[in-house]
């Protein structure tokens, strides 16, 4: 379907259902404003944040995603299972999906373009330095590399590294400068 | 795929700081909206447009070269959704073939479906 054919699709299908009183047009609109500007990176950057000040919550984040954040709601949905995996001086972790682009929308908002993109898609397994490089991430020789693979029922969140300047901010100071990229696990925070 | 539902609310609901715009033409926000809103209704089942997904995406990567062609991924979106909807049946494969024909054939400057000024 060409872009004009899928524009054009589009406004066929939502008038049509609008017409048979399937949906409300207002009801559309509500879904794209919440998308846009409600659910986004930063509730994984709050997650982020509190995980590196609380070591209780931490050890819960990683012993099981979905159960330590259930206290937040977040909804949002597309999380059966969030796993949650801790960058450290010896492993990095990348997150992909590889079939399609499964994505944790609750903790991250809707995925960045690249992360769609069939090259990303089959690179960051063949290649996961060189990718990350063009991220502007160097990793050094020993550090490993560890891919995750993202599917209908697992999402992966990448805990970063705390960069050792940002120890004693405040959760909010914090949270603000945490990036999504850091937490799809292709930029170190510095 | 759980259904999407209703988003974060309360005190955890922070100032989106590093988000960005993630819709490049408004009719790809809406092509989405209209799929989750779907979904939320229980209109559609989300793992049925999840499949229908994957099955459009694996096929244009079978048909496409991607080191030369962008992803077209709300194209892709739209007609997963397109087809699922007749699949469903909440739309006939004909009426959307007129309803395309509509638009198509509307004279520049009328898209909105509806009379007004065009004073904005």
């Amino acid at each position: 379907m060409s872009h004009e054919t899928a524009r054009i699709r589009a406004e066929a299908l939502e008038s049509l259902l609008i017409e048979k009183g399937l949906i409300e047009a207002e009801r559309v609109d509500d879904v794209i404003v919440r998308y846009n500007e409600r659910v986004g990176p930063m509730n994984g950057a709050w997650v982020v944040a509190r995980a590196w000040q609380d070591p209780d919550f931490k050890a819960r984040l990683l012993a099981d995603g979905t159960e330590a954040i259930k206290e937040y709601e977040f909804e949002g949905g597309e999380i059966d299972k969030l796993v949650v995996v801790e960058n450290t001086d010896e492993q990095h972790n990348v997150v992909v999906c590889t079939l399609c682009s499964c994505y944790p929308w609750a903790v991250l908002g809707l995925p960045p373009k690249w992360y769609k993109d069939p090259a990303y898609r089959s690179r960051v397994v063949r290649e996961p330095r060189q990718v990350l490089a063009e991220f502007g991430t160097e990793l050094e020789e020993d550090v490993r590399v560890r891919v995750w693979d993202s599917s209908a029922e697992v999402r992966y969140l990448v805990l970063p590294q705390q960069p050792p300047e940002w120890v004693g901010l405040d959760d909010e100071t914090m949270a603000e400068r945490v990036t999504r990229n850091s937490m799809i696990g292709v930029e170190r925070l510095s | 795929m759980s259904e999407p539902s209703v988003p974060l609310s309360g005190r955890y609901q922070p100032p989106l700081a590093n988000g960005e715009v993630v819709f490049d033409e408004p009719w790809q926000g809406r092509v989405f909206g209209l799929a989750v809103l779907l979904a939320e209704q229980g209109t559609l089942q989300w793992p049925d447009f999840q499949q229908s997904l994957i099955e459009v995406v694996s096929e244009w990567d079978s048909q496409s070269d991607p080191a030369n062609e962008d992803y077209p991924y709300y194209e892709l979106f739209a007609e997963a959704l397109s087809r699922l909807t007749v699949r469903e049946g909440l739309v006939s494969a004909g009426e959307v073939f007129d309803r395309d024909a509509e638009i198509i054939a509307r004279p520049h400057g009328h898209d909105h479906g509806h009379p007004h000024d065009h004073d904005h």
